[in-house]
């Protein structure tokens, strides 16, 4: 799978909650778009996420 | 003097400076905020890094209303999916619509920017699109529902001024909309000028944030656009023509009525 960009192997599909929480981000301060649609964050932890998916966790920045 | 409150999709605000949070260390930004009174902030959406640390949100004093903006679009579809991620984000409708397709002046592509606006209204967000000033994109964004509209004053990041400024009073006088003058504007005195031309608002990032005492420069701007507010409101004196007329009464001392011409 593609997370921002980066292949990752998957064994087996997981739940994004999970896979967020293992590469390390805060589900509470991300936003996830799963192959161009966006994932409410109540579904996190039903989403399954398998090898052929492409992922993007996006959060704010400074900007003008 | 009367309230005077501007009103962006329903919702009121006192201040009329809109701040951008670019190009500028998070920890100056509570002290920005205040010193610039301001009420809204803009903010980017970027891939996130692992960690979290350094979230600009932890940095942002509470009661601020975020306006994201969808920097990075270069069309209506990828303008779409920021607005939509960032409000998934959880931090309200507001969204600054911004597509370009051009890196050297970083001019905004007003057709994809009224299709833009259009979906995203139909999805219920509050939209303020930026645009090149051009009459005809700004009645097509107010018929598609754009609760503002913001023209450029001169190129993004340029700190170069009222470069449109014939352009903006045109929009200004013409379209029913607040007009929110943003990019370009690098000094309080031109804030200030497009402030006392009728703009509801301005949005300034660059010139505070490349100026040398950050805070100081957003109080600058603060009483800049305070000041042109009450300028415009008070309606400007005439400015005539030609010759001078006297502040002071001429007559009844040292000379007579009728004396006139040179010496």
């Amino acid at each position: 799978m593609t997370i921002n960009g980066t292949n990752k192997a998957l064994s087996e599909q997981i739940a994004l909650s999970e896979l967020l929480c293992q590469e390390g981000f805060q589900a509470g301060k991300v936003a996830v778009e799963l192959n161009g649609e966006v994932v409410p964050k109540t579904a996190y932890g039903t989403t399954l996420i398998s090898e052929s998916d492409k992922l993007e966790v996006v959060s704010f920045v400074g900007g003008g | 003097m009367r309230e005077d409150k501007l009103v962006l999709g329903g919702q009121e605000f006192n201040s009329r400076f809109i701040l951008g949070s670019g190009k500028y260390n998070v920890e100056l930004i509570q002290a920005a905020v205040e010193q610039a009174g301001a009420e809204i902030i803009t903010l980017a959406v970027r891939r996130a890094n692992s960690g979290g640390e350094g979230n600009i949100l932890d940095y942002l004093p509470e009661g601020i209303t975020l306006l994201p903006n969808t920097s990075g679009a270069r069309n209506a579809e990828e303008a779409v999916r920021i607005a939509r991620l960032s409000r998934e984000l959880g931090c309200g409708d507001f969204v600054k619509v911004e597509v370009m397709r051009d890196f050297k002046y970083l001019l905004p592509d007003n057709q994809e920017t009224v299709k833009a606006t259009d979906l995203l209204v139909k999805e219920g967000f509050v939209v303020l699109p930026y645009m090149y000033p051009d009459l005809n994109t700004a009645r097509d964004l107010q018929r598609a529902g754009a609760a503002a509209v913001m023209p450029l004053a001169a190129p993004i990041g340029s700190n170069k001024g009222l470069a449109t400024k014939e352009f903006i009073q045109i929009l200004i006088d013409e379209i029913d909309l607040p007009i929110i003058v943003d990019a370009g504007i690098g000094r309080p005195s031109q804030a200030c000028e497009v402030m006392e031309m009728g703009a509801a608002a301005v949005m300034a990032n660059t010139g505070i944030a490349t100026a040398g005492d950050i805070p100081t420069m957003a109080s600058a701007f603060c009483k800049a656009i305070e000041a042109g507010r009450e300028a415009y409101l008070s309606g400007l004196g005439r400015v005539r023509r030609a010759g001078g007329e006297p502040s002071s009464p001429l007559t009844g001392f040292l000379r007579d009525e009728g004396e006139k011409g040179c010496l």
